[in-house]
């Protein structure tokens, strides 16, 4: 089939490019965009490395068509960051080590940040279930679900 | 191992009619959702329809209403997380709402619909993989044999194949007694659970009684049991993300300290969701406790055809059927 013309908006910059129709929103941002912070995983929504933004709702961009964000705001990693300093996340999970070979990182960033966008004083119970779609198989958790909870802390106290 | 997907011919329509009409032209059209069950389908290259149809963009698919008899109406296209978060959801139906709170991922439930969660295939990972079982047309199960892996399987009314429903939703929602609002190539029609979940028995290769040029609108969730004391469970290996291995809904009032009215539905336990008739006739006009537990233990399970590796799906069943009686208390 032929390509479709897509519009969007990625980390705040106006995005265009042609998709395939069975490429996936995950293959657009690493293959034509050129964003290759977003990883993917397992391509079917079990491990969460694809996790970006889409009109402010997390969402797995492996199991989102390219063509379906015609018109809507991308979020992604290289978002994250103010191009400056690392967002609070990022520098927690340095401090706290919570990663070793990184991959599952990106989407555990963007998976935690839309956390605190919802609810900036979360359990850690919350923390756990809401990054149950995300798979990491080297640290076990805990360092990231610490990490978390600090920057959690420290977004409030910036807040406040 | 996932592959890049098949060619296919997207259409996007922003209307009923003309969902209707792509549907009339295309005899393999496959109606996309949320996506979430298809694409997986379609990364595993098992199904490779040519046309595909997003329904995303028709309005009258999205949305909660209120309804005069108390009741709501939920828009297909609905995601699991408006169903789990709605105010009104929570109000009158909480164990619809927890049951979409506990499916999959804050992910996949952003993104994921009500509609594409009742409707969705089921998950033996035999006919997943692509091996050619009954249901994919083949003429064997490779889930009911000596050796195969099947603790995911059913415990009652195998009829050749033994996959179970994967709904969580579509448990609560049986229990409630909603009606699934479909638009056919000629007329609407809304049928109750019963009929909408199909056994093997009924046609091996399909979950719903959804048929090609069918499009699911909407679920009707009658006023019936609005505000009533609701109870929802799931049991999976994993506390989060997974698939149910037995999950449990139920709806009851009390009166003068014992049961008045109660529906009770299992789920993951055979093709479609299990309504436990037994139990339902056993508690009425009794007083929960543990003498009625003890009892209602005896009768959950009473049928079950347990396969090789399932047989702990029995107990389960029973401690959650008791678990949901001693929430009356």
């Amino acid at each position: 089939m032929s390509k479709v013309h897509v519009t969007t908006t990625v980390n705040g910059d106006a995005v265009e490019f042609l998709a395939d129709p069975r490429e996936t929103l995950l293959d657009c941002l690493r293959d034509h965009v050129g964003l290759t912070g977003t990883k993917e995983g397992c391509g079917t929504g079990d491990c969460g490395a694809c996790s970006v933004e889409m009109e402010g709702v997390l969402v797995c961009s492996c199991l989102v068509l390219g063509v379906e964000a015609n018109g809507k705001r991308v979020d992604t990693i290289e978002g994250m960051s103010d191009g400056h300093d690392l967002h609070p996340l990022q520098r927690k999970f340095i401090e706290h080590a919570a990663l070793q070979c990184g991959f599952c990182t990106p989407g555990f960033l963007v998976a935690a940040k839309a956390l605190l966008a919802r609810s900036p004083d979360p359990t850690e119970e919350e923390v756990r279930y809401w990054l149950a779609g995300n798979l990491c198989r080297c640290t076990g958790y805990d360092k990231i679900v610490r990490a978390v909870m600090d920057a959690a802390a420290e977004m409030r106290q910036e807040a406040a | 191992m996932t592959d890049v997907m098949h060619n296919f011919e997207l259409y996007q329509p922003a209307s009923l009619a003309d969902a209707q009409e792509l549907l009339g032209d295309h005899d393999d059209a496959w109606i996309i959702a949320g996506g979430k069950d298809s694409l997986d389908w379609f990364k595993h290259r098992v199904k490779q329809p040519s046309v595909l149809v997003d329904i995303a963009a028709i309005p009258e698919l999205h949305g909660i209403r209120e309804e005069a008899d108390g009741g709501l109406y939920i828009g297909a296209m609905t995601t699991l997380t408006e169903v789990a978060e709605s105010d009104l959801v929570n109000a009158r139906f909480p164990a619809l709402a927890m049951a979409a709170s506990k499916v999959a991922s804050p992910q996949i439930r952003n993104a994921g619909t009500l509609g594409g969660n009742v409707a969705q295939d089921t998950r033996c990972t035999y006919y997943r993989d692509g091996f050619p079982c009954y249901r994919a047309g083949g003429n064997t199960c490779y889930a009911n044999t000596p050796t195969a892996m099947n603790r995911e399987h059913t415990l009652f009314e195998a009829s050749r194949c033994v996959a179970v429903t994967p709904s969580d939703t579509g448990v609560a929602l049986a229990a409630l007694g909603a009606t699934f609002h479909i638009q056919g190539r000629r007329r609407d029609r809304e049928v109750s659970a019963d009929e909408f979940f199909i056994g093997p028995d009924v046609d091996i290769e399909r979950m719903t009684s959804l048929e090609h040029r069918d499009i699911l609108l909407g679920i009707r969730v009658p006023g019936t049991w609005a505000g009533a004391h609701q109870y929802f469970e799931k049991v999976a290996d994993r506390n989060a993300w997974d698939f149910a291995l037995v999950n449990i809904a139920m709806a009851a009032r009390m009166e003068g300290g014992a049961i008045a009215e109660v529906s009770m539905v299992c789920g993951a336990v055979q093709c479609t969701p299990r309504r436990l008739t037994d139990v339902e006739s056993l508690i009425v006009g009794e007083t929960p406790g543990e003498e009625l537990e003890t009892l209602v233990k005896r009768v959950a399970s009473s049928g079950a055809k347990p396969l090789n590796y399932n047989h702990f799906k029995i107990p389960l069943m029973e401690n959650l059927a008791a678990r949901a009686v001693r929430s009356l208390v």
